[in-house]
């Protein structure tokens, strides 16, 4: 049976970015927020590639990507993600901070997964990254799942598996480096994924042009929709200190570093 | 003061594991009035009350089951703020249930207290680059406590057992059980006192201009047996797996370290043949000592992340290591 492959994700700032916090009337944001290159999250980028990869083995599937963004942020980042993987964009115009509460991207999450034409909800498969480069919180996946009535769900997964009779062999991450293993009878399901176990594909121009026929329209008429952290009072958001005082040692011998860091493992 | 209630998945013989003491303390710390709610297949008493959702069925990590009990739990408590270990199994389900009793939750919680009858909480944003400390009006407010934050409970675990059903629970799902990496022995190890990142750079090609692979593992897992330190990657080596090139054979994506890794919590971290980009080092937020060889003396350990920096080439370093923890 082919599945309805719904994957969430939002952008965030390029990792590779410094990140300041500053007070704005809405309560705290980042520094210069508008003018940071932004990238897809990283998790749900593995999300989204686990989800091309399972549509492709699966004829009849579909992906559609639904992601809460601010509309230029996200019309820049779908120029390098719509060459990764052929999907059907679902855009809604709204803040993906890492200060907004999960709860409120959540409902407009489900909203919109709700208004998809002709998704079939019996054959769901809802995908996202398990925790988010932003607010990292693990919650967003599990209460679109709860608003779309899903309870069976899966969190940190680093492999799916199709048995011979459409059961889900579900591996997810435990503690101590372990995985658990789990079998489901089918969808609808949720996935949140860890890394996967998927390289990011190459860029395909092809798949590119494809995508952006949709894409460009879909982001002209994406819902505005305002989401906050109603309830919320932060008292204090800061930078840790991270600059330490290091010691660059430049002339000692291997024998003379290895015994230094002995002595230190051995402290 | 708002009520309180400490909720736990029990382990074998219905006892708590190190994470659900360090909440426990977490929650006494409040100075509230307290219950403890506890799921598993058996539960020993915690605290005078201590409410039970207890059975097969409810012995196994799963999002169904575990949700229905937790609500159960809750509901049966009249609790408005709830501490819970931050395991991957309370992390899984905890969110949903306070969807479904109309609260929120918060994970990845680092400190909690209570001032002037308001409790607020810490926890990290973007990836522990910057830290909050919030309050939230919303309840019932589910607060998982991240594993070592707090020392785990030493008072005395006394009480009696009130058993609570849980709804009835259509479930699709069976847990088969728990697999250890596909490598030939275990690697990561969370209670570790040394974290031992190994980066790209073992796999790179070597002064020679070949590439030492074999050479590398040996030594790596040789000074991993030695010292029983956890092993941890970059991203970048990771990548390189999935990318089918040649790498380190028993690293997998469980090691990495980083942005989009763990976040370990060991005292002590060295990183080898890794050039400390900010992507890697946000996951060295929690190690506290860190020491660092590279052959570069410019890369990113030696401006400002680590306390000391070795330049020096990591196979002639690593191998005198080996050599003198032997003795």
């Amino acid at each position: 049976m082919p599945y309805s492959i719904v994957v969430c994700g939002s952008v965030v700032p390029d990792p590779l970015q410094t990140l300041e916090p500053v007070a704005a009337p809405s309560g705290p944001a980042l520094k210069n927020e508008l003018m940071l290159p932004a990238v897809l999250d990283p998790w749900a980028a593995h999300a989204l590639y686990e989800a091309a990869n399972l549509a492709q083995k699966t004829p009849g599937s579909k992906v559609w990507l639904v992601s809460v963004s601010p509309k230029p942020k996200l019309q820049q980042v779908m120029m390098a993600v719509a060459q990764k993987a052929p999907f059907e964009l679902v855009p809604v115009d709204g803040s993906a901070g890492g200060f907004v509460d999960a709860y409120e991207t959540a409902v407009a999450l489900a909203e919109a997964i709700q208004s998809i034409p002709g998704l079939d909800r019996s054959q769901l498969l809802l995908f996202g990254g398990w925790e988010s480069a932003s607010r990292a919180a693990g919650v967003t996946l599990q209460i679109v799942g709860e608003l779309l009535g899903i309870t069976e769900q899966f969190q940190g997964v680093d492999e799916l598996a199709i048995g011979p009779s459409g059961e889900l062999r579900v591996w997810e991450r435990v503690e101590g480096g372990r995985h658990q293993v789990s079998v489901c009878s089918g969808p609808p399901a949720v996935l949140g994924w860890a890394t996967g176990n998927l390289p990011e594909p190459r860029n395909n121009p092809q798949v590119g042009m494809a995508n952006m026929r949709t894409v460009m329209p879909a982001l002209q008429k994406a819902k505005p929709v305002t989401v906050g952290a109603a309830g919320v009072s932060y008292l204090n958001v800061s930078l840790p200190k991270q600059q330490r005082e290091t010691r660059v040692i430049k002339d000692w011998s291997a024998d003379e570093i290895a015994r230094d860091i002995v002595a230190w493992i051995r402290e | 003061m708002e009520n309180i209630l400490f909720l736990a998945h029990t382990e074998e013989g219905g006892t708590l594991g190190k994470p659900a003491l360090e909440a426990l303390t977490a929650a006494a710390s409040l100075g509230a009035p307290m219950a403890a709610g506890l799921v598993g297949a058996t539960a020993q008493p915690v605290l005078e009350r201590t409410l039970a959702v207890c059975g097969a069925e409810f012995a196994e990590s799963r999002y169904a089951t575990d949700a229905a009990a937790a609500e159960a739990l809750v509901r049966a408590s009249g609790a408005q703020i709830v501490i819970a270990p931050h395991t991957s199994r309370w992390a899984r389900c905890l969110a949903g249930v306070a969807n479904r009793l109309g609260g929120r939750a918060d994970t990845h919680v680092t400190a909690v207290k209570a001032e002037g009858g308001r409790i607020s909480i810490s926890r990290w944003f973007y990836r522990q680059r910057m830290e909050a400390e919030f309050t939230r009006t919303h309840r019932p407010w589910i607060i998982l406590i991240e594993a070592g934050c707090y020392e785990p409970y030493r008072g005395e675990l006394a009480g009696a057992v009130e058993r609570v059903d849980p709804p009835s629970v259509s479930c699709r799902t069976r847990v088969e059980g728990l697999q250890t990496p596909k490598a030939d022995e275990q690697t990561i190890r969370p209670d570790a006192k040394l974290l031992f990142v190994a980066g790209a750079g073992w796999t790179k090609k070597q002064r020679d201009g070949r590439e030492h692979v074999q050479e590398a593992a040996q030594l790596i897992l040789e000074f991993l047996r030695a010292t029983q330190a956890s092993l941890g990657s970059s991203k970048s080596l990771v990548d390189l797996s999935g990318e089918g090139q040649q790498v380190l054979p028993f690293l997998t994506h469980l090691n990495q370290v980083g942005q989009t890794g763990s976040t370990p919590r060991h005292p002590k971290g060295l990183a080898t043949c890794c050039h400390g980009e900010e992507p890697h080092v946000v996951g060295w937020r929690f190690i506290r000592e860190r020491r660092a060889v590279n052959i570069d003396p410019n890369c990113g350990w030696a401006r400002g992340k680590a306390d000391v920096v070795y330049v020096a080439d990591a196979f002639e370093v690593m191998a005198k290591v080996n050599e003198l923890l032997k003795v």
